[in-house]
């Protein structure tokens, strides 16, 4: 059984593994006591997960209770508001462990930091300051860039799809989503990601998540293994379906800016505010 | 083997996932290969010029591999990261070619699962850590002994198929992970007897909570031939204190070359020769190597016919680091002084020609039968290949040296490899990179996976990870390691 490690890259950065857990940090400010507070809380965090994992992974209703770890609490906080529809709250788990490890180094006094969870990002921002990042896609190719300011209030920044580490229930290439924390845009990414579909459509494989990987989160749910070339009408029909998922969380709070895409097409929403950019892949236009 | 079609569950971390045949965990870096828990890593290609982004390995400061760069710009694909062929008759991963110099030289990169596998560690240290033969624990479970003393150092032989396999699954699952955790150079504490050490390659180790300084050089004896001219004439005497031969000027060949007069000193312990002695005290980790603090107590009382009040003695430990002045007392008894400035010098050249003291890692293993058979389809005649100098050996690109006989029996410094080359499998047992470098011509003499060869260029680059070549270490397709170059200067 391996432990918590930790290492400094050669570019300097903080780079913290456990188990499935990787996360890169920087921060500017009072820089090496907020790397050792890093460190220091992720001595715990994947055993303080793992404490109560099987409850974490079950499907959540409106009267689940809170759980008791602290990683675990923003996971809930994070899920709570979608539990009208199926969601377990390990949907956020990438974003609450970047928020738990950003909180930790907070109280160092910090003027920008950030605590990349394999794509799920928690920022901090003190007032003046901003952060860019670019989207790729899973072949490098660029997507989009993200700058974002104090004043634009998104702290979290996430990215989910079929093609990622966590099994999808739809086809996007990408979802990427900015939120007020890493949690909640974890979330936000998971279900537009599912929502980008096209159900029964031939071109679109799927296996049950439990025959992947035996103790999914997503049970006997059907996971999409592949997608075939789209015509655009359908490419269009699934992310629409996206697009109206991601309106309904911008209306209610729940996210602040939503980037999908799918065989070179793209929609965004709140993009004007948050100075999401995207460049539309024109290789299909071609086709 | 288990069933193919099984789950397997991960112990590689507290989640515990359980993992479909083919599949990854969670973590994407353990996987189900047939019912086998695999390590999945990047492909390492050793490249002049490495890429800044490395990936995640623990224990390390990223900076180990900014190596000089001692080599041509050629690549080279190690093993590490390369998968296994396990069970058997599969092609090895990767079998790449490139020319080199004009020759086609093919490079069969595998991870080797060794059942046979160990580490022979150095410590450099007289101090005493534990007696030959005693037996080395972690977590209270026996992982090797200690072997035969080696010059300044102690050595210890770890794993093997008898704690791997032979012993308890926890013995087995202990010495594994100690095993692996030295082999990717990070710390090991264990236990020998009432010892505790901490070794971690490349680093000096811990004995009893002490971080060892200072590698002797040579013994009590040795150490009053070598500094004799520079200490008589001021001094009237000098011993050595050593756990091993402790060294008295006066009675020495050669104090007595340079008209040194007796002194009346008494040693306690084993007379060998003159000056020389056996056992003054117990070992431990006090002077020395010896468990004593107050060098005064191996010394017994002065004889009164032959001693003189005011007689000047130096007491110093063979590596420098402790040392004490002393003048006899009208009743001839040593009453420590300040040590005289020329007197000081001395002991400083004694710890000047003192080495840092480090633990020093090699990997042995013997690459099986079906390791080999990854390479040809009949693995006997890799083994004559090796053996003839028509393949080269190397592990994650370090040199390994190949021991005479049956086998491919290989020996590598884990300090030349990449980090992180090792990782292991339930078995338990360790996985290790192994390449094997030829002319293609001969591969294909041997009875190689001829299909199998893909150009290097033909290995997507974002699904590797680059690592600058080690200092000191040859190419491993360089003409000189072979038998058919006319400049060969292979090593034995």
């Amino acid at each position: 059984m391996t432990g918590p490690a930790a290492r400094i890259l050669r570019d300097g950065r903080l780079h913290l593994q456990h188990g499935p857990i990787d996360l890169i940090i920087d921060a500017e400010g009072n820089r090496v006591a907020a790397l050792n507070a890093a460190r220091a809380r992720f001595e715990t965090i994947l055993s303080e997960l793992v404490a109560e994992l099987p409850e974490l992974r079950a499907p959540m209703s409106p009267s689940t209770a809170m759980p008791k770890g602290q990683t675990a609490r923003r996971m809930h906080i994070a899920t709570a508001p979608h539990s009208a529809t199926f969601i377990t709250r390990m949907a956020a788990v990438a974003g609450a462990v970047a928020d738990e490890i950003l909180a930790a180094m907070l109280p160092c006094g910090l003027s920008r930091a950030y605590v990349n969870n394999g794509g799920d990002i928690a920022l901090h921002l003190a007032p003046g300051s901003s952060y860019q990042t670019a989207i790729m896609a899973h072949d490098g190719a660029p997507l989009g860039r993200i700058a974002l300011a104090y004043e634009d209030g998104a702290r979290g920044i996430a990215t989910s799809g079929w093609r990622g580490r966590s099994h999808s229930l739809g086809i996007a290439d990408s979802v990427t989503v900015l939120a007020r924390n890493a949690a909640e845009a974890d979330v936000a990414a998971t279900l537009i990601a599912n929502a980008v579909d096209l159900p029964h459509h031939p071109a679109v494989t799927r296996a049950r998540a439990d025959t992947l990987s035996p103790d999914s989160d997503l049970g006997a749910r059907l996971v999409v293994t592949g997608v075939g070339s789209l015509p655009l009408t359908d490419i269009d029909r699934a992310l629409n379906q996206g697009l109206a998922t991601a309106r309904a969380m911008q209306q209610s709070g729940t996210l602040l800016a939503a980037a999908l895409f799918l065989q070179g097409q793209a929609r965004t929403v709140g993009h004007s505010e948050l100075s999401l950019s995207h460049q539309q892949n024109r290789t299909l236009a071609y086709a | 083997m288990s069933n193919p079609a099984e789950k397997i569950r991960c112990d590689a971390c507290p989640v515990n996932c359980y993992i479909a045949e083919g599949r990854a965990g969670a973590c994407d870096r353990y996987a189900n290969h047939g019912g086998d828990l695999v390590r999945l890593d990047m492909l390492t290609i050793i490249d002049a010029e490495p890429d800044t982004m490395v990936p995640f390995l623990s224990g390390t400061d990223g900076t180990d591999w900014d190596g000089d760069l001692v080599h041509s710009n050629r690549p080279f694909v190690t093993a590490v990261g390369a998968g296994t062929t396990y069970p058997d008759y599969k092609p090895a991963p990767f079998i790449v070619s490139q020319p080199v110099a004009g020759v086609d030289m093919v490079t069969v990169v595998t991870e080797g699962i060794f059942s046979y596998c160990g580490v022979k560690v150095k410590i450099d240290t007289d101090r005493h850590i534990g007696h030959e033969c005693a037996i080395v624990r972690v977590d209270g479970e026996a992982i090797g002994h200690v072997m035969t003393s080696e010059y300044g150092s102690k050595m210890l032989s770890l794993g093997g198929v008898e704690h791997l396999t032979g012993g308890s699954k926890k013995e087995g699952r202990v010495t594994c992970d100690a095993l692996l955790r030295l082999c990717n150079r990070e710390a090991v504490e264990m236990t020998i007897d009432d010892v505790r050490i901490v070794v971690q390659a490349g680093h000096a180790p811990i004995i009893n909570g002490e971080v060892e300084r200072l590698m002797r050089v040579g013994c009590g004896s040795a150490a009053i031939g070598m500094f004799a001219k520079q200490w008589f004439e001021h001094l009237d005497d000098v011993v050595v204190v050593d756990d091993h031969i402790t060294g008295v000027l006066s009675e020495h060949q050669a104090g007595k070359e340079l008209g040194v007069p007796p002194t009346g000193i008494r040693i306690k312990g084993r007379r060998s020769t003159p000056g020389r002695y056996f056992q003054v005290a117990e070992p431990g980790t006090g002077w020395g190597g010896t468990n004593i603090d107050d060098p005064l107590t191996i010394l017994g009382p002065f004889k009164p016919d032959v001693a003189w009040a005011g007689m000047r003695m130096l007491m110093v430990s063979t590596t420098g680091e402790q040392s004490g002045y002393f003048e006899l007392d009208s009743d001839l008894v040593p009453q420590p002084r300040p040590m005289p400035e020329k007197v000081q010098a001395s002991v400083e050249r004694v710890a000047e020609n003192c080495e840092p003291s480090i633990c020093s890692v090699l990997f042995m293993g013997g690459a099986g039968g079906s390791l080999r058979a990854g390479v040809t389809e009949n693995p006997v005649r890799l083994t004559r290949s090796v053996k003839e100098a028509l393949t080269y050996v190397s592990c994650g690109g370090a040199e390994a040296y190949v021991w005479p006989g049956g086998g491919i029996t290989v020996m590598v410094d884990v300090m030349d490899m990449p980090t992180g080359s090792f990782g292991y499998v339930p078995t338990p047992a360790l996985v290790a990179p192994i390449e094997f470098s030829l002319r293609a011509s001969d591969y294909a003499a041997l009875g190689g996976h001829v299909d199998a060869i893909r150009p290097l260029d033909s290995i997507p680059r974002d699904k590797t990870r680059r690592v600058g070549p080690a200092r000191n270490q040859p190419d491993p397709t360089a003409a000189v390691n072979f038998s058919w170059s006319t400049n060969k200067e292979r090593k034995p």
